[in-house]
């Protein structure tokens, strides 16, 4: 019993109406433009950033010492070898390998630490407008506008055992010690490492803050005021959790910048590192060029680039799970 | 798809094609077409315009005779290394390059650099024209050498006249009699001696000197590094007692990272003496000293150790194999390494002469020539001719820093610690040789 609106299968359409016309799919007008904008974006990142990466990786395959640099593709083969060598924590360069390591640790926790501390104290206190608060802004943002090699050979003439001012100011002028120390050699050389990365890094953090601060409504610290919260609990309930997202990525971006610090390390102490001071970024550089070892140290940029992954995966994962349950 | 669309992507592919493609330059060797070399020459006087000032007049006399014209950069000592190394790997390289010849066997290792087989050398003048000791240091033995001595250097020990007049000394012809003679001169702010104890090129160098004043070697006859037998030991701990027992040299010597530091030391009259290569000659006269106030002698060896007062330093000259101007290349290694231009480079970089028969000239003064050349003849042995001697000079010569390191910040470093030390090091030498 055909009670259906629809003409029956076969039937011709009743004269004079025209077959029902099928819409075409409309392609936005310049679909391409998008991708042809990305294309170069795209080739000069594969050239420039992943596929030397990617032949890094394969370095480390490879048993590429000096006898072969001047031609690669006759390197042998070596497996797991260079990976093998650097894990291996009984002997000469994986013990040294993870020595680095443990002092580039050490190294980031602290500069993190007190960069993060410096540059919330500063942006705190430049939020509320004072006579000369801009002639602070600026100068707190000069070491991280300095040329990277500038600032730190000023540094390395300043911790000079005979010469530098450092020594001269604690020991020559403010008597605060007696002897003059090494800051370059031995054991101080990590406090000077340390030293020299709070400088440059602070003022970062102290920039990402400020405009972090910036987006905080006045309105909750002058709720908290009246319910008689003192300023150091209006910092702790109300500004360091609306920094929260910022706060997030800086600490991401700074671990990440410190842990791979190379300049710091290479210009302070030149060629040959203090092992206090000896920062992986280096480390890695000095078995490669300096031994001309590039496999050795292909394998262990490798693992660095593991590790630093791991990290920041764990990390991204605790915080997603951290404000989805939020 | 319209022909616009295809069209507008084909040419953008292109363009960033074409982009990176400029940039990236052609593998070859120096430059071009034409007759032009690239020549990256070290730094042999007292700054790098200097040795540009040095140098030019000669690049122009060559271009005038052979129609050759030679781009010359001149690059530091902390530079050089690197540089060689990236053109090596990379195989953006010039054509001539000054190598110090210590490296002259790890780099001929690499295969980067033309072999002076018979052709060559009969193009360069022969290989009879050279010191036959120079030029072993040009390759490993039994092997063609991958580059030829250029400039000839070696270590003397460089001595106050005035204070050790003072003082009623004579010259030390020991080991013993260098350091009493230090401990004599001592006084107050003046050092008997001063170190680059914190180079650990210059530290290497004596790690080798005073080893072989042991008689004992650091690599064996199959290319073994043998860093921890008692010679070695020993021979570095006398080095390293002038700072820590002997306290004849400051421990400010610790933060010394290259020789021209304690040079100047030994000019400004802050040590009595000093051990350096004779191409200080030109550091100490900028100072002020004149030739007549300082004497020098070779660096004594204990009394019953082997009379071994340098090793054979110096610059070799090699070509990149890689150069498009092979025969042109050849020429300017024949210039530079003919009499007329070692003679005119002799005083400004203080170099002793590579050529058999020749006189040096490097300084007026005739016993200083004299007491130089004769270290060098017969004084002298070449480090040691194996591809891993430049990891013998890192890692020793790091290890040997961070020992005057310790010392300087007041602890002690016995033999038991050397030997871990060098443990150490010729373990990373085994692991990195393969």
């Amino acid at each position: 019993m055909a009670t259906t609106l629809a003409p029956p299968v076969g039937a011709k359409p009743p004269a004079g109406e025209k077959p029902p016309v099928r819409a075409k799919k409309k392609r936005p007008h310049h679909w391409w433009f998008p991708f042809a904008i990305i294309a170069p974006a795209v080739i000069f990142e594969l050239f420039i950033h992943v596929t030397p990466m990617l032949v890094g990786v394969w370095m480390s395959f490879q048993k590429l010492t000096k006898f072969y640099i001047a031609n690669w593709a006759n390197a042998p083969f070596a497996g797991l070898d260079n990976y093998r060598l650097a894990l291996d924590v009984n002997g000469a360069l994986g013990a040294s390998l993870l020595n680095s390591f443990v002092i580039t640790v050490a190294f980031t926790i602290l500069v993190l630490g007190v960069s993060w501390a410096m540059g919330m104290a500063g942006a705190v206190v430049l939020q509320r407008t004072f006579p000369g608060r801009a002639i602070f802004r600026t100068l707190f943002l000069v070491p991280y506008a300095v040329p990277v090699y500038a600032g730190i050979i000023a540094w390395k003439f300043m911790f000079q055992r005979d010469t530098g001012a450092i020594n001269y100011f604690l020991a020559d002028n403010l008597h605060l010690i007696d002897d003059k120390p090494f800051w370059l050699i031995g054991d101080n050389a990590f406090t000077a490492a340390v030293v020299v990365a709070i400088w440059r890094t602070w003022p970062f953090a102290f920039l990402m803050l400020m405009a972090g601060l910036q987006s905080i409504p006045e309105e909750l610290y002058e709720a908290a005021a009246v319910d008689g919260a003192r300023p150091f609990r209006q910092w702790r309930s109300v500004t360091v959790p609306m920094l929260g997202p910022v706060n997030r990525v800086l600490f991401l971006v700074l671990f990440l910048w410190t842990f791979n610090d190379f300049n710091t390390p290479y210009i302070l102490f030149g060629g040959a590192q203090p092992p206090a001071g000896d920062l992986i970024s280096f480390h890695i550089y000095s078995a490669s060029f300096l031994t001309l070892n590039f496999g050795f140290g292909a394998a262990m940029s490798v693992l660095l680039l593991v590790f630093l992954l791991v990290v920041t995966g764990i990390y991204l994962f605790v915080l997603n799970r951290r404000s989805r349950n939020a | 798809m319209k022909i616009r669309s295809i069209a507008a992507l084909a040419t953008i592919s292109a363009l960033a094609l074409a982009t990176a493609g400029c940039s990236g330059g052609d593998s070859g060797g120096g430059a071009g077409g034409g007759d032009t070399l690239t020549y990256w020459a070290s730094n042999q006087g007292t700054s790098l315009e200097n040795d540009k000032e040095v140098l030019q007049p000669l690049l122009d006399k060559f271009e005038d005779e052979s129609g050759i014209k030679v781009d010359l950069e001149v690059i530091g000592w902390n530079d050089l290394q690197t540089r060689i190394q990236t053109a090596v790997t990379s195989g953006q390289a010039p054509d001539v390059v000054n190598i110090g010849n210590t490296w002259a066997t790890s780099l001929q290792a690499t295969g980067a650099f033309l072999p002076y087989g018979d052709e060559e050398m009969d193009a360069i003048g022969g290989a009879d024209k050279f010191v036959k000791t120079a030029l072993d240091t040009g390759g490993a033995k039994g092997e063609t050498v991958t580059s030829v001595p250029l400039y000839g250097l070696a270590y003397g020990l460089y001595y106050n006249k005035q204070m050790f007049a003072d003082a009623g000394l004579t010259p030390p012809t020991t080991w013993e009699e260098m350091v009493t003679a230090a401990k004599k001169l001592t006084t107050g702010d003046v050092n008997g001696i001063t170190l680059a104890a914190g180079s650990y090129t210059e530290n290497a160098h004596f790690a080798f000197i005073n080893s072989a004043q042991n008689g004992a070697a650091l690599f064996d006859d199959d290319g073994q590094p043998t860093f921890t037998s008692d010679g070695v030991v020993t021979g570095i701990k006398r080095y390293l007692d002038l700072m820590q027992t002997d306290k004849v040299a400051d421990v400010g010597n610790a933060q010394y990272d290259n020789g021209t530091k304690s040079v100047s030391d030994f000019a400004n009259k802050k040590a009595a003496m000093v051990i350096n290569q004779n191409n200080a000659d030109n550091s100490i006269a900028a100072a002020g000293m004149t030739s007549d106030e300082y004497g020098v002698v070779p660096f004594p060896a204990p009394a019953d150790g082997d009379k071994i007062a340098s090793f054979i330093a110096g610059i070799n000259l090699s070509i990149f194999k890689n150069t498009k101007n092979k025969d042109a290349a050849l020429e300017f290694v024949k210039f530079m390494t003919s009499e007329e231009t070692q003679n005119a480079v002799g005083k400004p970089f203080a170099s002793l002469p590579v050529l058999e028969g020749v006189a040096p000239s490097f300084t007026d003064n005739a016993e200083e020539a004299a007491t130089f050349q004769e270290i060098y003849s017969t004084m002298a042995q070449p480090l040691p001719l194996v591809p891993a001697e430049d990891q013998f000079e890192s890692t020793v010569g790091k290890a040997m820093n961070e020992m005057f390191a310790t010392i300087a910040t007041g602890g002690t470093v016995s033999e038991a610690d050397i030997k871990e030390a060098l443990q150490t090091a010729q373990d990373q030498v085994i692991a990195t040789m393969g």
